[in-house]
């Protein structure tokens, strides 16, 4: 009998595995957004030395101002970076959008050459050298926007360069307040 | 007009396959000749009709009939003429009425080249073999009609994905679905086999030619596409264990193992369900990778047409194609008459060793592959496996593999001694040695596995050809009687040396670009000099040119070395207009022995352009050593023994046992 079931066993395992694939064909997930784990969580606490050098290191008081804050990760390598940055520009000049940067595994002179060159968007900004803040955050690469809520709340987080649609979409009317 | 011909030709084929499926298994459930007789002409039959239909396609894209959705939606008519027939399956519905085209020609392979074939194990195969392509046929004309008709016909098409227009790419899938799809001729003669309740030594040979070529194909496919990604993405890599390359590893491992396994059957009459087993698997994977890639379940920098609609139906076919094989497998395989016990030492010891190995390595992949998706549905973490998981897992048993594969030719079959075997790779053991030590002192400290994994690449070449040596009895006895001996060596022994050895460079290849390649990344201005890897590159110039469909920035990299012009690398970036995407255009100067590689990044003349150039030791290797694999597949393939076929079944008792053939020649065969 037991060698029956040893006949079996690929079987079984193909029930198995069958299962798994219905379900994740049927639960209608979307492959491609690995990141909707970190909306509605508590954002990962920061603690990181500025990008510049002598200024406050960046801790998790900025992130629960009582405003809503976006926090971006960066990086001077980056191209789509360079795509979303004047969005970023944008932001923060027309609309007064409070940006917290993060360069992520970028030689502090290489991330200041590269916000000296193109405009500096953030209030504020850290450095993740080793990409242990990235960690924390679950960044899978750069660039990544997380905006976070006056509360330090996580409520928008956008994997890739940002585009004008999800400005409109999203990301003005949470800042303005409208969305929660 | 003609788009709606082939459109009725698939219908008609679909037809057909639903009667070659039915009436030729119940035929030979009930001995009847005259409904068995029926396969071959529908088999052949249904090849035309899916031939028609796929010229019809192909008809419309070299066309640009712009009324044809799927020809809007892949095709532009600025294209060359090259990239409009191979768009023919670079999309999902032409690739699935390729899938369609290749498993009906396989079909037709068997009507015509199985004549040898008893007509119950026949009409099984090509039944078999309908079923699954009803499925196929379903699937394109039920929810991928590649003939769909537009009401309006818009101005031009909207183009080809733009990394598919390469040569490389474009005979990357023909090939990896002439592997895939060859491996369910493999599971057709399973199935059958398992309805019969019969596998014996004969059928392993009928089995060996259909799975060696899909083996042959598959090398190739992978190994082009592997080039492929290797010059296009523009990384220097050239695996990156991405789940459609896994998908197609997966179906290569244990085509590889079956391969092997095939042979004790064939000699040995033993491991019999376990060979069906494989033979079952081989093509499962095959269609799994199929199902991963298009559903949308897994994300790759492959994407293909995603759609969940489409991953449900393709779910479904596989359930049915391997649920049901594995039933009936779980049904009928406990009463296939178990072969005889045999000794750990000896050459089916070896091979069940190899089928281990591979396996575990197959299943290893298979994990790696799918732990993100089970991990994320039990727990709801994200996380994606890369090449350290791989890198930690699957280089062991690799290592391990390498190790027994010089050994295991050595043994004899039965009973066999290991020392001698040993005594005779000494030479070989001890050259690897000095490898390993070489690499690991002389060419690079770092990494202790790298040295290593380079000795056990000598130790496949020179064990290998050790072997031969052996066999040969070279310098033993005098080199007239040596080539003589090579002469009568059998065309399945030259093809073993030949793909053992090739495994080897390709091993040698991977190991030397993976871990001691130099890379260099830097914005540079026109005129500026770099240098790199003992050369000295100069940007002269980056000029604007037009393609017949992209334009392009095209750098002018001067390389020289200690002050002597080396050679001119012209590295691009195309951007193809249609479809506002950017491709880079690598530049290699190869000398067989290293690549010299150099890829243009972002840039302007203010700011200077971004160059990215690396030097890759050994890196031709890697394909050149895939093609040779290949290449020894084929050799095999043409071994006198496998054309003449099989002895006929009814003139050997099936209790005969084991040793079908021994010596160079063959068989005699009572058919020719």
């Amino acid at each position: 009998m037991s060698r029956r079931l040893l006949f079996l066993l690929p079987l079984l395992t193909l029930a198995l595995m069958a299962g798994f694939f219905a379900w994740s064909l049927l639960a209608g997930r979307d492959p491609a957004a690995i990141g909707s784990v970190m909306v509605g969580r508590p954002a990962p606490p920061i603690n990181l030395p500025a990008l510049e050098e002598g200024h406050p290191p960046l801790t998790d008081a900025l992130l629960k101002t009582g405003k809503p804050v976006l926090v971006n990760f960066f990086a001077s390598w980056c191209a789509p970076c360079l795509a979303e940055h004047p969005l970023f520009m944008r932001l923060k000049e027309r609309d007064g959008a409070v940006i917290i940067g993060i360069a992520w595994k970028n030689k502090r002179t290489e991330a200041l050459a590269w916000l000296d060159r193109l405009g500096n968007p953030f209030r504020t900004a850290g450095l993740d050298l080793e990409g242990k803040a990235g960690l924390d955050w679950g960044l899978s690469g750069v660039p990544e926007t997380y905006a976070i809520d006056g509360n330090g709340v996580v409520r928008l987080h956008f994997r890739g360069p940002l585009t004008e649609r999800d400005l409109t979409d999203s990301v003005l009317p949470f800042l303005k307040g409208t969305t929660k | 007009m003609i788009p709606e011909l082939g459109h009725f030709a698939l219908i008609l084929a679909l037809a057909v396959a639903l009667v070659q499926g039915t009436v030729p298994l119940f035929g030979a459930a009930r001995g009847d000749a005259r409904l068995m007789a029926l396969a071959p002409v529908a088999a052949l039959t249904q090849a035309f009709l899916v031939t028609l239909a796929f010229l019809a396609l192909m008809q419309a894209y070299v066309a640009s009939d712009l009324s044809v959705a799927n020809v809007v939606a892949n095709s532009h008519s600025a294209k060359p003429l090259l990239y409009k027939v191979t768009g023919v399956w670079g999309n999902h519905e032409g690739s699935m009425l390729l899938w369609a085209l290749i498993l009906s020609i396989f079909g037709a392979a068997v009507a015509l080249f199985g004549a040898n074939l008893p007509d119950s194990l026949r009409s099984r195969v090509l039944s078999i073999q309908a079923l699954i392509g009803v499925g196929f046929l379903a699937f394109i004309l039920f929810t991928s009609n590649p003939f769909t008709r537009l009401a309006s016909a818009p101005a031009d098409g909207n183009g080809l994905n733009p990394l598919l227009q390469d040569p490389g790419l474009a005979f990357h899938p023909p090939l990896l679905y002439l592997g895939y799809v060859g491996f369910s001729v493999t599971y057709s003669f399973a199935i059958a086999a398992l309805l019969e309740g019969r596998v014996d030594a004969a059928w392993a040979r009928w089995v060996r030619p259909w799975t060696l070529a899909a083996w042959c194909f598959l090398t190739l496919g992978i190994a082009l596409g592997s080039w492929w990604a290797y010059y296009i993405l523009g990384w220097g890599g050239f695996w990156f264990w991405d789940p459609v390359e896994n998908a197609s590893l997966m179906p290569w491992l244990a085509g590889t193992a079956l391969l092997h396994s095939a042979i004790v059957v064939e000699k040995r009459d033993a491991l019999k369900s376990w060979t069906v087993l494989l033979a079952v698997l081989a093509f499962s994977l095959s269609l799994l990778g199929t199902f991963l890639v298009r559903s949308g379940v897994l994300t790759s920098v492959h994407a293909f047409a995603q759609d969940p609609a489409r991953g449900f139906y393709i779910l479904c076919f596989l359930l049915a194609v391997t649920g049901g094989g594995l039933a009936l497998y779980a049904w009928r395989a406990p009463s296939l008459q178990p072969g005889g016990l045999f000794q750990p030492i000896s050459r089916e010891g070896a091979l069940i060793l190899n089928n281990l190995l591979l396996c575990t390595l197959a299943a290893t992949v298979l994990l790696g592959t799918l732990y993100p998706l089970f991990l994320d549905l039990l727990t709801g973490d994200k996380v994606s496996v890369g090449p350290p998981f791989f890198n930690a897992t699957f280089v062991p048993i690799t290592l391990a593999l390498f190790a027994a594969l010089c050994v295991g030719p050595f043994l004899g079959w039965k009973r066999a001694e290991l020392w001698p075997a040993l005594i005779h790779l000494r030479t070989a053991f001890v050259v690897s040695v000095i490898a390993a030590f070489v690499a690991g002192f002389a060419i690079d400290s770092r990494s202790t596995l790298a040295a290593v994994a380079f000795g056990f690449g000598v130790w496949l070449i020179v064990g290998t050809l050790v072997e031969l040596a052996t066999r040969l009895r070279l310098g033993v006895v005098p080199w007239r009687e040596s080539v003589r001996r090579l002469r009568n060596t059998p065309r399945a022994s030259i093809g073993m040396t030949i793909s053992h050895a090739a495994l080897g460079f390709v091993v040698l290849g991977a190991v030397a670009t993976g871990a001691w390649h130099l890379e260099l990344i830097r914005t540079v201005k026109p005129g500026e000099t770099v240098s790199f890897a003992g050369y000295e590159v100069t940007l002269q110039r980056v000029d604007n040119v037009q393609g017949p469909n992209f334009i392009a920035e095209r750098a002018t990299l001067a390389v020289k070395r200690n002050g002597r012009p080396f050679t001119v690398l012209q590295p691009e970036r195309r951007l193809f207009v249609v479809q506002r995407r950017q491709v880079a255009e690598t530049a290699i100067q190869t000398n067989l022995l290293r690549d010299f590689y150099a890829t243009l990044g972002e840039g302007d003349a203010n700011t200077g352009w971004t160059i990215r150039l690396y030097s890759n030791p050994l890196a031709p290797w890697i394909w050149l050593g895939g093609a040779l694999c290949a290449l020894g597949g084929f050799v095999s393939l043409s071994d006198r023994r496998l054309r003449i076929g099989a002895p006929s079944r009814l003139a050997r008792s099936r209790a005969s046992g084991p040793a079908l053939t021994s010596g160079p020649g063959g068989p005699r065969s009572q058919k020719t």
